[in-house]
């Protein structure tokens, strides 16, 4: 016995081909694969800090857990992976491909006596004619055999089933083939090249053009993935990869252009088709292919496939007006805008960035409740699988918008263009949100009997303007108060305290007018006192509605319940705009759409050596799960047949197929 | 005397007439939809309807049974078309559509018979009756033919929604759900068939049940019957063979979880008496992990090829991507641990039925809590 100790490559080789290893490797594999899908991966690394803190997010960060799957020890484990297969493979295959060709020929009948599966049989036939009929009957079921004379008598020796074996080595070649394939893909060549300090993210938001060299991959550079948005009418010779918490710019060996960008729709309103009329141009601007790219069906030239991935705004020009909420006066201001850049505005409420983020032509909105689901089950058997999308509805274009303020504050807007029906009455509508996981909320103003939102932003104005108080108090007065009160006491005090009212709403809405209630009316009054000032208000607003029409040379209101519920609804509107959190509104008025389609462009030379890898590998899973390795021995005597029966693998079909064989040869026999 | 003797005799000359008019039958159907949709097919689509009739005849002769239910189902899903006289509305008026067949009707139904065959499997497990489980093989049969028929119809309906929303039902959650029990009702029914026993119903009707439960409330409670168009990202020939490649492997890996479980209760005692024996469930379970395995190889396979060609490559470690492969390396695990290790017992029988916990995860959890490019079936 070989007492000593093993060297070190030897215990190595011994772990590496161990059937543990390999069994842990996969289970840590497994584990490790987990990790990537609880912690949403390559997310903008701001998004990290906040959720885990300084201290997490480093340590993470230095595990490389934002990107596990390129992490190096991931890919360590992978190798390791590859690399113990390789040796289970090596170790194995020449035994097994011996296995194949072997019949076993050399079984000594002491040791066939010692099979678990054997059964003797008595003979009066001669050993070659019960050898033939054996031999017949054991290539009838599918075995190969060999007639070997012995000295007293025959052997035959009978294998089936030998591409099992072939299945494992197909089977674990292709696991090899399968990762070195994804390794191609992989981003190893840029790893080594940033680990020698050859390349650097590039982590600043700076045109592409301006990206140094250091940054950049040549168009020769073997594998990448990367993306592009195009608007419509321009072109790119680049694409943007990800990595980390950065980017890098992979120059393509040709130029994309994007001549038209479509959206279909289903009735409903889903998406139903995404669609580019794209353009490839070699160096010198040579058009060298036109083609039309959708979802499912990419664009394959020169290795490199073009993908249709997203779409977005190209820089869509907008016309808006604009209202300084909180100014005393119904005058706008013209604002010209275009997606995806920004422009100062000043206005009497300040200094303000003006970020232009989004448009989109279309929303579709559910605009009813949800329909109670049938009660009973009869009901329910019956019920029908067409979707009920009566209230589903496309209520037109909308612009997103961030409004900064001179500290850097932004808030997000969204405002419609197109007026909303509700409860019958139309509004303009404008969603603000202080956060991006946050919903908008939205503020709406009522639009006049004519469809403009003039009125409401003239009775704003007015309300707002404190010079025209006291002249609204006084027609008030004079309106609630029969004409014998005209000119008394009760009339000065009337017109004072529509006047303290007007203020106090002008400050703050109906939010600072309950707070006046609460501080200074007693609370078993405050229900009566509320319902008066609410009157109060109303009335006033009216009054402040026909002086701002007449400044403006425009005909009075008339009192019926439309001028009524306009008044309401601006009044609600007005102790809305003060927790609204803009000091403006932008009303969309026109546009001019550009689209952007973004594509994704990936060159993957191990592609086919996956494809490749898989194909061998269904063969081998197949081979290895349904093609069951039996050797059978016959061995022949005269007056005696002694039949051995083996299989790598026992279960209940092989029990079963040697119980048939035995029964065979006492058939035989006779 | 002879009869150990025979030759197996060459596979054309084992076919009776039966199998040649079903072999015919499926031809016919094929090609009668192929001459009068193929304008509407790609060529992809012709290919996987032509390499359909084979692969039907073939499986019909490998499984006798399968032969009356696909003719049974063509038959009242033909019924149920006619009847619709290209109407949806007559889903609602017409007799047949409105309590049986219309795809709605025909999933409760579907539903419902399954409940009561879970029920009948019971009663006969502990009533020794082997009657009753006799019933319950039966009413498994009339849920799996209830269940097509209502997939069939859906297809139909589909397109009677309109032409550009037609669709094969197998492209979201509630659909597949059906597709699930109804693939792993037909599977146990193989096994049962093949191994005389009929004892393990009990057991796998359980997972179905918890599947037609899961049905239920998703009808109910979300409308996710609703038929609803497909996403441009599924609009592709690849989605007839991804999905239902995976489910053959969800369904063998959580029929042989079952078996796991009926192994584990048979080597405590429990049950004993009344379940095959240890090495009819081992093997029965072996062989379910081992044709999941293999399926479920293949659709992975699948869906990388389909993703390099919507999502612009063929693994992106997406979160759905990520768990098929977990649980493909749990199998491999599995299989290695039997195969290599010659391991059986308890432990794997643990190992399978923990595996029904992975599996669960890649196909519900995955959609519940995780988000990805797969998030076509939200809760």
């Amino acid at each position: 016995m070989n007492t000593a100790p093993h060297s070190f490559g030897k215990s190595l080789f011994e772990l590496m081909s161990s059937m543990r290893f390999a069994i842990s490797l996969l289970s840590i594999l497994a584990v490790a694969s987990i990790i990537g899908t609880v912690l949403k991966q390559a997310e903008p690394y701001g998004n990290y800090l906040i959720q885990l803190g300084p201290f997490w997010f480093e340590v993470f960060e230095k595990l490389g857990l934002y990107d596990v799957y390129h992490a190096v020890w991931f890919l360590l484990i992978l190798t390791f992976l590859v690399a113990s297969t390789s040796v289970c493979i090596f170790r194995n295959a020449p035994n097994f491909v011996r296995e194949m060709k072997s019949f076993r020929e050399h079984v000594s009948e002491q040791s066939l006596n010692a099979f678990k599966h054997k059964h003797e049989a008595v003979t009066q036939l001669a050993p070659t004619a019960l050898a033939a009929s054996a031999q017949r009957y054991l290539e009838g079921q599918g075995y190969k055999v060999r007639n070997l004379a012995r000295e007293d008598g025959v052997l035959l020796a009978a294998k089936a089933g030998s591409w099992n074996r072939l299945g494992y080595l197909l089977a674990h070649s292709a696991i090899v083939l399968i990762c070195i394939g994804g390794l191609l893909d992989g981003n190893m060549v840029f790893k080594v090249q940033q680990l020698l300090g050859y390349k650097k993210i590039e982590t600043r938001d700076i045109p592409q053009s301006q990206v140094p060299a250091i940054s950049r991959l040549g168009p020769s550079n073997p594998s990448f993935r990367g993306s592009v948005q195009i608007p419509e009418g321009s072109s790119a010779d680049v694409v943007f990869l990800n990595v980390a918490d950065g980017y890098l710019v992979q120059d393509l060996p040709f130029t994309v252009g994007l001549k038209q960008f479509r959206i279909e729709h289903y009735t409903t309103g889903q998406p139903k088709s995404f669609e580019s009329d794209i353009e490839l141009f070699d160096k010198s601007g040579k058009k060298i292919k036109e083609a039309t790219i959708a979802v499912n069906h990419p664009l394959v030239y020169d290795g490199v496939a073009i993908y249709q991935a997203s779409f977005a705004d190209g820089g869509t020009r907008m016309s808006l007006r604009g209202w300084n909420l909180f100014a005393p006066t119904a005058s706008s201001f013209p604002v010209e805008g275009v997606v995806q850049q920004s422009t100062a505005l000043t206005s009497g409420a300040g200094e303000y960035t003006l970020e232009f983020t989004d448009f989109r032509p279309f929303n579709i909105e559910n605009m009813g409740g949800d329909i109670a689901p049938a009660g009973d089950a009869m009901a329910v058997l019956g019920s029908s699988p067409v979707s009920n999308n009566k209230h589903l509805r496309n209520v037109g274009p909308s612009v997103q918008f961030k409004l900064r303020d001179a500290r850097g504050q932004a808030r997000e807007f969204s405002n419609y263009m197109l007026p909303l029906e509700l409860n019958g009455r139309w509004y303009m509508m404008t969603g603000v949100r202080e956060s991006p996981n946050e919903s908008f909320r939205y503020m709406r103003m009522p639009l006049d009997v004519e469809g403009n939102i003039e009125s409401f932003m003239r009775l704003r104005g007015a309300l707002l303007n404190a010079e025209l108080r006291p002249q609204i108090a006084a027609r008030f007065a004079r309106q609630a108060l029969p004409q014998n009160a005209w000119g008394t006491e009760i009339e000065d005090k009337l017109t004072f305290s529509a006047t303290q009212m007007l203020a106090l709403f002008a400050e703050g809405g109906f939010q600072s007018l309950g707070r006046f209630i609460e501080e200074k009316v007693p609370a078993a009054e405050r229900d009566k006192a509320a319902g008066t000032y609410l009157r109060i208000i109303e009335l006033a607003a009216f009054e402040a509605l026909q002086i701002a029409n007449s400044q403006a040379g425009l005909p009075p209101p008339p009192a019926d319940e439309a001028t009524g519920w306009l008044v309401r609804d601006s009044l609600n509107s007005i102790s809305d705009m003060f927790v609204y959190g803009a000091p403006i509104y932008l009303q969309l008025m026109q546009y001019d759409e550009v689209k952007a389609s973004g594509l994704q462009l990936t060159r993957s030379p191990g592609q086919n050596v996956v494809y490749f890898g898989s194909l061998l590998l269904t063969l081998g899973v197949f081979f290895m799960l349904y093609v069951r390795e039996r050797r059978v021995w016959l061995r022949i005597k005269p007056g005696s047949a002694l039949l051995a029966m083996s299989s790598a693998k026992q279960s209940i079909d092989f029990e079963k197929e040697f119980a048939q064989h035995a029964q065979a040869l006492d058939t035989l026999v006779k | 005397m002879e009869l150990a003797l025979n030759q197996p005799a060459p596979l054309f000359k084992r076919l009776s007439w039966f199998d040649w008019l079903f072999a015919a039958i499926v031809a016919a159907g094929a090609l009668f939809a192929l001459s009068r949709f193929g304008d509407y097919m790609d060529i992809y689509e012709k290919a996987i309807l032509l390499a359909a009739i084979p692969s039907l005849a073939v499986f019909g002769w490998f499984w006798k049974p399968f032969r009356p239910l696909f003719i049974g189902v063509g038959l009242i899903s033909l019924f149920a078309i006619s009847q619709y006289q290209g109407d949806l509305g007559r889903m609602e008026q017409a007799f047949f559509l409105k309590y049986l067949i219309s795809s709605q009707a025909a999933i409760m139904w579907m539903c419902a018979l399954f409940g009561l065959a879970t029920l009948a499997y019971w009663a006969g497990l502990l009533a020794r009756s082997e009657f009753m489980m006799k019933t319950g093989s039966t009413l498994s049969w009339a849920a799996i033919t209830l269940g097509f028929v209502g997939l069939m119809v859906r297809w139909y309906e589909s397109y009677l929604i309109g032409a550009d929303v037609g669709h094969i039902p197998v492209s979201n959650l509630y659909e597949v759900f059906v597709l699930f029990c109804l693939i792993t009702a037909m599977m146990y029914l193989y096994y049962e068939a093949r191994y005389q026993t009929r004892q393990l119903g009990a057991l796998v009707l359980l997972v179905i049940s918890a599947a037609v439960g899961f049905i239920l409330w998703y009808t109910f409670d979300r409308q996710a019957h609703e038929i609803q168009p497909l996403v441009p990202a599924l609009k592709s020939w690849w989605m007839k063979l991804h999905v239902p490649a995976n489910f053959i492997g969800y369904g063998a890996f959580s029929l042989s979880a079952m078996l796991g479980v009926g192994y584990l209760l048979a080597e405590r005692g429990i049950l004993a008496s009344r379940l095959p024996k240890l090495e009819v469930i081992d093997d029965i379970m072996y062989k379910a992990i081992a044709i999941g395995f293999a399926f479920f190889t293949i659709a992975t396979i699948l869906g990388a090829m389909w993703a390099a060609e919507a999502w612009g490559g063929y693994w992106s470690w997406d979160p759905k991507e990520t768990w098929a492969l977990i649980v493909w390396l749990n199998y491999a695990a599995w299989l290695h641990i039997r195969l290599v290790k010659g391991l059986r017992g308890p432990m794997l029988a643990w190992w399978a039925v923990i595996g029904l916990f992975v599996t669960t995860f890649a196909f519900l959890g995955v959609n519940m809590f995780l988000s990805g490019l797969h998030s076509y079936g939200e809760l």
